[in-house]
């Protein structure tokens, strides 16, 4: 069959803050590219970031860029590569600035300096007092970024592919990436994408939980992408849990209703946050109260008839300082909770919130893997930025807001790599003979299936055995089972089967090859977590309660043939600064 | 023909919460709607996710209140 082809100079994969931010960065220097997204372009998630950008402008409180540095090393359980996170931390005021300049909204101290809030984690002088850094526009950070970064792509003509949906890689015999083969919803119809650079942004890929504060399209697809063509997936063990998502849907509850003076109560009526972190208590660190939660819950102590979550008292702030601070908190819990909290607490559970591991990446955004010589050989003409790469800055924990500051710098990072790369290699390598099979082969596979599963049914399973098998705290008997388990999962996503054959706006066939990228990430969760045996960050093992730096300081590699791993060493050596060693991890 | 298909995936959104609010009015009210509300009902998809869920929530009026029946369902499924 012969499949319509197009030439760019390179193709990005999502059009979230981390893809618009890379394509606005080659637009603007004259190169032709193109953006696909599976949504319209501010309806990427980023759309959903409340809290702020973090950068040490010191706006409010004296601040500088080296202890920004030193709290997210420190957040990272040590486990994050330093010289990736002096480099972001030492670029943060040059971008939040660039794009202020842009026109981003923020909003203003009485001064007309950026307003910065607080965030947990963020200290000064090296671990002292708090520190206010996340710079915002309201309570609609990430939408006002989307919205400002997407006017200046238009401008700067990025051609833009709305409903379009990456299906694979193209990587030619020397292991080059030449770009995708990709699919329009609108018709069905399979393109080849080719690129001189080829960009993954595609997002995180929370959907692997039953409990998720992600909107539905976080299926991991570039994560699937990658590791269909040969390249591994890193620190895919580390998840992040946010302690409060609306029990049964997920939406997130934000730390501001701690933060007014709200607190989580057992079904004794218990503040039991008191005995797991006696002075910072309901606002200790997301992964401290996400496994207090998940302890009461074990041990019988959770309400309801099936004893499977805590409640979020907050009645007691009163009706006025609820609606004038938390109004939107209020109508969450209204309408996904049914309760009113001026009257009734809200159920809460720790629910999934962001992937920290993802495809790997120096801090040039460029991938690299240990596929030729060396442990970290750039991958040429594939690059990754945003939630589905792993730089790694955050490595074991995410400190709160520093996720937008990575999509951007890494994102324009990314884009003058790229630029660079082209000036050296100016010409498309030719295409293989067998471009698209791999995608034509999936596609005539679920075409043909007879007597498979339900898309809905294998996608629900999925979840459930990654809730239930490698949730906030892993043991090792359930993780071994939940190798198994998932494995059989990922057969059964092999194997399933759709009613509707059409070609228009099928979201069966969609969402049947979505599910095969979400079993790729939750296989390699499962397998990660599994071989890890030490606590670090967000991987809290019941059998192995401790950081073991002498044996587990090092990034997991997994591999998709065979389900191998392979471990690389964690860049300890910053830039231009002394290292911070490892330490106790102390809030 | 597809119309419903194309607004079943319109329907995923950036915010989880338009996202399940969404799919249980599709779910439950989709296929009743006359064509002016599936003519409104795509407008309203067209907006972008914060200026959609604020009417959802009714902080925010509707422009045209002639869409107000419309929004009155999605603000009580
Ligand atoms: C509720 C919530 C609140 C948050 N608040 C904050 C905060 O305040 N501060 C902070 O720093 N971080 C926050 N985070 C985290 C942060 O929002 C995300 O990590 C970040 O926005 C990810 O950006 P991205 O550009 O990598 O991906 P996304 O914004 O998720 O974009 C992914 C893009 O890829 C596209 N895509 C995916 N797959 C395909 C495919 N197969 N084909 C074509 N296109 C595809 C999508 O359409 C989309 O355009 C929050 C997260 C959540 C869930």
């Amino acid at each position: 069959m012969a499949i319509a082809r197009r030439k760019f100079d390179a193709v990005i994969v999502g059009a979230g803050g981390a893809g618009m931010r890379a394509a606005l960065q080659l637009s603007e220097a004259g190169l032709k590219v193109a953006v696909l997204s599976k949504v319209f372009p501010t309806r990427s998630h980023t759309v959903a970031a409340q809290g702020g950008i973090a950068a040490a402008l010191g706006n409010v409180t004296e601040d500088n860029w080296h202890w920004h540095m030193y709290d997210t090393v420190k957040g990272s359980d040590y486990l994050g590569d330093q010289d990736a996170i002096e480099f972001m931390c030492r670029q943060a005021n040059e971008v939040v600035y660039e794009l202020e300049h842009f026109g981003m909204p923020f909003d203003r101290l009485e001064n007309g300096k950026i307003y910065q809030r607080p965030f947990g984690g963020q200290s000064q002088n090296f671990g002292g007092a708090q520190a206010t850094r996340s710079c915002a526009a309201a309570d609609r950070t990430g939408h006002a970024m989307l919205h400002t970064l997407y006017q200046r792509n238009v401008r700067a003509n990025t051609q833009f592919f709305i409903e379009w949906m990456g299906l694979d890689l193209i990587r030619d015999e020397q292991g080059d990436v030449l770009g995708v083969t990709a699919m329009e919803m609108e018709t069905g119809e399979v393109m080849v994408l080719q690129a001189k650079a080829t960009l993954f942004a595609t997002g995180g890929a929370g959907r692997i939980f039953q409990a998720s504060t992600n909107a539905f399209i976080n299926t991991g697809d570039g994560l699937g992408m990658s590791a269909r063509a040969g390249i591994p997936l890193e620190d895919m063990e580390f998840w992040q849990f946010h302690p409060t998502g609306v029990y049964g849907v997920g939406v997130l509850i934000s730390e501001a209703v701690r933060g007014e003076g709200g607190y989580l109560l057992n079904k004794d009526g218990e503040r039991f946050m008191q005995r797991y972190a006696p002075h910072a208590k309901d606002l200790a660190g997301r992964d401290v109260v996400s496994r207090a939660l998940t302890m009461e819950i074990k041990e019988g102590r959770g309400c309801g008839k099936d004893a499977d979550h805590l409640l979020l008292k907050l009645d007691h702030l009163g009706a006025d300082v609820i609606n004038m601070r938390l109004p939107g908190i209020r109508e969450i819990a209204i309408k996904f909770a049914q309760v009113d909290p001026i009257n009734e607490p809200i159920p809460v559970v720790p629910t999934a919130h962001y992937m920290m591991g993802g495809i790997p990446t120096n801090f040039h955004g460029q991938v690299v893997a240990p596929y030729k010589t060396g442990p970290e050989e750039v991958v040429r003409g594939f690059y990754a930025v945003g939630e589905c790469a792993c730089v790694s800055v955050h490595g074991a924990n995410r400190l709160g807001t520093n996720s937008l500051l990575d999509i951007i710098v890494f994102g324009r990072a990314a884009g003058n790599q790229i630029i660079e790369d082209l000036k050296k290699s100016p010409h498309h390598k030719p295409l293989p003979a067998d471009v698209a099979d791999r995608t034509l082969a999936r596609l005539a596979r679920l075409e043909g299936q007879k007597g498979g599963e339900s898309v809905a049914q294998v996608g629900a399973t999925l979840r459930k055995t990654m809730q239930a098998h490698c949730g906030v705290f892993r043991f090792a008997d359930m993780l071994k089972e939940g190798v198994t388990k998932i494995g059989e999962v990922a057969e059964q996503a092999a194997q399933t089967e759709i009613k509707d054959k059409s070609k228009v706006f099928n979201t069966a066939r969609i969402e049947a090859l979505e599910l095969d990228n979400l079993a790729e990430v939750a296989l390699a969760t499962m397998v990660s977590a599994e071989a890890r045996n030490e606590s670090r960050g967000a991987h809290a093992r019941d059998d192995f309660p401790e950081r073991d730096d002498e044996k587990w300081l090092k990034h997991t590699l997994y591999f998709r043939t065979g389900r191998r791993l392979d471990y690389k060493p964690v860049r300890l050596k910053p830039m231009t600064v002394e290292s911070f060693p490892p330490k106790p991890r102390v809030y | 023909m597809k119309e419903l298909e194309r607004a079943r995936w319109r329907c995923r959104r950036g915010l989880l919460e338009l996202d399940i609010v969404l799919q249980r009015f599709m779910d439950r009210h989709y296929s009743q709607l006359s064509d002016k509300d599936l003519q409104q009902f795509s407008t309203l998809l067209d907006l972008s996710d914060n200026d959609l869920w604020d009417m959802v929530t009714s902080r925010k009026e509707p422009e045209d209140a002639s869409i107000r029946p419309l929004l009155e369902i999605l603000q009580a499924v």
